[in-house]
């Protein structure tokens, strides 16, 4: 399998703070790689540094190569406007912006410059399962939609773009079951054209949707493997602790 | 649009945001330089404790005196009668609204503060020519009501709104478990609102009450109209007086540029800018206790 | 016994707390019952569309209108863009030094400046320094400079509001930092802003102090209008019937007139902010 996003080395600190440790993980294309671990272990970290959300904070420092396929990440050359279309990010919370549903989906595609007609729209809706719930009234405000409904949107605005990876955060953890489980299948559905790493508190969320799942616990990689193995027959005790619940 | 000039606009953006943060130091900073050269300038012709000691302000005399007490005076006895009736009022309004009212009747109250808030100092001094100086010279029989009384109530009206507001907010800001604390032993309504809520909300009605100051003391047009401007040692309120504010309004019109009146009124603004810089700091001080106790 | 003591207690306490509060509501039916009474006789067509004539005894006063509502404007094109562009540095860009400290100290500080010693500055800055004499512009430049804490101010708590959540969203789909602010974070803040400026617009226009010696003249030939000329304007106007005219009692009239003009004004001005204001939370919820 291709290796498609890839971290060597990678330290992370905010301040005084050292969040990521000599992090070394590889994610493989057209898969569903999930992050898990208890709080504070720095897989959001991880999931974010990938997209450069760390460009925000004034006193983060990163050092290691982070690498879409041989791209360099963080090289002067390339505009961060530009990794950010192609790696694309869902977060926790649905955050459609404060626009229509129409305008919240051409907006990437306008400042980046793709087409962004109605049928383009509609593909991206349709990708995200969203479109036959809203094809009747694409004027309307994106903020008045469900919570679930919302979060699709979300993902169609990330889809849009056709980026190479997409970025989950915890795209789930603020919806009831059954819109979880919607997106789930969604999520399934979506690795055939994307590579997917997702965040997620939820074990019976990755052993559902992921094919590979790393276990990460105080800024350190503790465990990586295929899901069955992390779940089924760990190798390191700490996770066996995870994920019989025994902390986190 | 290209990459490259979406990359400029954003930093030519960053740049137009930042100037304009600078601009605002600007300003203080003018201000005040502008406050001190001037004083500065006066004080080269008259001693600073003559100024600040100086029983009487007559700058047109013959030998004109340049005297800050009776100002000063005028100042705050017209600021301290204000307090005198705006504070209670204004502590026990802000906790009739957050303590008292319903909801509903909450509705009405805000807006109406707000309201009050919003006439133009002219025309409250409007009022005090018109209302008030009849209804004064009639009760204490005087020829006319353009006094100290005057002034004062007309800038009670002005603080009310600003004391109300803040106090207001720092009574809905006593945590509910405080309360319920006090219920629970028995306490009636009012005994918990004068033994637990308000000392509990006492930084935040303090900063109320030191904001209120503030505007008062900085208020022109209100007294200007109203307290009869008669440059005197006040006796007593219902003596005419001339507020700092009330002084510079009336004199700078008619006072010929960059002569030492001139600067007199410009020294009087400073000591103004000091009051109002030290009530506000005040006030300020008195907020962040209220917040960080809230917080904690 | 101990019961009725209690109960009655109870019922003194709550009827002073709404005495005060009656009281404060008291001032303000005082001031409209007072100022409308007697004022709207005045009110006509006539009265707004006249200039004064006759020592301002009789006519109109449409120039203190029309100076009013430019001076307004002045204030608005100055400090609107700059109030709204430093609130944007302030929250979007500013990082948390003791520069950024020492502005928002400065903007905390000028909004509890006196009005008049702003009249004082703008009487050495604009009048004197700048050489605009006294003039609406260098009396609309002074009150734009006592607007700007206003508004910068409220425009910060209207961005503020706006959850980070939404700026990331702006950023992952690849939008510049000016983009996000541009698109996204302004339409959003657009009724807060909207609601601060418009009630810092009226509080400039029913301001007196400022333009004591920066321009307002009491009375001027024509109608007020130009830029770098004297003018008359609302506030002004009604201090000078009210205390310095000759026959007082004569134009008393045409005062209450004045001020029942002015408080429609300001008071049109407050309740279409508190209209936005009521919408947009409307909206929220």
């Amino acid at each position: 399998m291709k290796t498609k996003l890839s971290a060597e080395n990678l330290n992370i600190s905010f301040g005084a703070k050292h969040v990521l440790k000599n992090v070394n993980v590889e994610f493989s294309e057209n898969e569903i790689t999930a992050l898990i671990g208890p709080s504070g272990c720095g897989k959001s970290t991880l999931l974010r540094s990938f997209n450069r959300m760390h460009d925000l904070s004034s006193d983060a420092k990163i050092t290691g190569s982070l690498k879409l396929e041989n791209l360099d990440l963080y090289s002067k050359t390339v505009p961060v406007t530009e990794i950010r279309k192609r790696i694309g990010m869902v977060f926790q919370k649905a955050n459609p912006f404060p626009k229509s549903i129409y305008e919240n989906i051409a907006y990437g595609l306008k400042i980046n410059n793709l087409p962004h007609d109605k049928a383009v729209i509609e593909k991206a809706l349709r990708e995200a399962f969203l479109w036959e719930e809203v094809k009747g009234d694409l004027k309307m405000p994106a903020t008045r939609l469900s919570g679930g409904q919302q979060q699709r949107l979300c993902i169609a605005r990330a889809v849009a773009l056709r980026p190479e990876v997409i970025l989950m955060d915890e795209p789930c953890s603020a919806l009831d079951p059954v819109s979880t489980l919607k997106i789930e299948e969604l999520i399934s559905h979506l690795k055939e054209k994307y590579t997917i790493v997702i965040v997620t508190h939820n074990m019976q969320q990755a052993q559902r949707i992921a094919d590979k799942t790393v276990f990460m616990y105080l800024g350190e990689v503790k465990e990586e493997g295929p899901t069955s193995q992390i779940f089924g027959n760990p190798l390191n005790e700490m996770t066996t602790n995870y994920i019989t619940g025994q902390f986190g | 649009m290209k990459y490259r000039t979406r990359l400029s606009l954003d930093v030519f953006f960053k740049f137009v945001f930042k100037t304009t943060g600078l601009l605002v130091l600007a300003l203080l900073g003018g201000i005040l330089a502008m406050l001190i050269y001037n004083s500065f300038s006066f004080f080269l012709d008259v001693r600073p404790l003559d100024f600040i000691t100086g029983m009487e302000w007559n700058p047109t005399a013959k030998i004109p005196k340049y005297g800050m007490v009776p100002l000063i005076l005028s100042t705050t006895l017209v600021t301290l009668g204000a307090m005198v009736i705006a504070i209670p009022l204004g502590i026990g309004t802000a906790a009739f609204i957050s303590e008292y009212a319903s909801p509903k009747l909450k509705n009405i109250l805000k807006p109406t503060i707000e309201m009050l808030a919003a006439i133009p100092s002219v025309v409250i001094g409007f009022l005090g020519i018109v209302v008030v100086s009849p209804g004064l010279a009639n009760l204490a029989d005087l020829s006319n009501g353009l006094n100290a009384l005057n002034g004062a109530i007309l800038l009670a009206v002005m603080a009310l709104p600003t004391i109300i507001t803040i106090a207001e907010d720092a009574i809905h800001a006593v945590p509910q478990a405080y309360k319920e604390a006090s219920y629970a032993v028995g306490a009636t309504k009012w005994q918990t609102l004068r033994k637990v809520i308000i000392p509990a909300a006492a930084p935040g009605i303090i900063a109320a009450v030191m904001l209120g100051v503030g505007r008062a003391i900085g208020e022109t047009m209100t007294v200007l109209m109203a307290t009869g401007n008669a440059s005197i040692l006040p006796t007593s309120m219902f003596d005419s007086v001339k507020t700092m504010t009330a002084t510079i309004a009336i004199e700078m019109g008619e006072v010929p540029y960059q002569t030492t009146h001139y600067f007199a009124l410009y020294a009087i603004a400073t000591v103004l800018f000091i009051m109002t810089l030290a009530a506000n700091m005040l006030g300020e001080y008195f907020i962040n206790r209220f917040r960080k106790y809230h917080a904690a | 016994m101990q019961h009725k003591t209690r109960a009655l207690s109870s019922v003194i306490e709550w009827g002073t707390l709404l005495l005060s509060t009656l009281l404060v509501c008291f001032f303000l039916v005082v001031v409209i019952w007072e100022i409308v009474s007697k004022g709207a006789g005045q009110l006509s067509w006539e009265f707004v569309s006249t200039i004064p004539s006759n020592g301002m005894t009789e006519g109109g006063i449409i120039t203190p209108i029309i100076g009013t509502v430019l001076l307004t404007l002045i204030t608005a094109i100055f400090s609107i863009p700059f109030g709204v562009a430093c609130a944007i540095y302030l929250q979007e860009y500013a990082d948390d030094t003791w520069l950024t400290r020492t502005i928002r100290a400065s903007i905390r500080n000028l909004s509890g400046v006196p009005s008049i010693i702003y009249g004082l500055f703008g009487l050495a800055l604009f009048v004197q320094a700048f050489q605009f004499g006294t003039s609406l512009i260098a009396a609309g430049l002074t009150l734009g400079l006592l607007s700007l804490p206003y508004i910068i101010t409220t425009t910060e708590e209207a961005l503020m509001r706006i959850p980070n959540s939404v700026r990331e969203a702006a950023l992952a789909v690849g939008a510049t930092k000016f983009e996000t602010i541009k698109d996204v974070i302004i339409p959003s803040a657009m009724s807060g802003i909207l609601t601060g400026v418009v009630l810092t617009l009226s509080r400039a226009a029913g301001e007196t102090a400022p333009i004591l010696f920066t321009g307002a003249a009491f009375y001027i030939n024509g109608t007020s209008g130009f830029i770098n000329q004297e003018f008359m304007a609302l506030p002004y106007h009604l201090y000078m019937l009210s205390t310095q005219h000759q026959s007082i009692d004569e134009v008393r009239p045409i005062a209450y007139g004045t001020a029942l003009v002015l408080i429609i004004v300001v008071f049109f001005l407050n309740l279409t902010a508190f209209y936005i204001r009521y919408k947009y939370r409307k909206n929220e919820n």
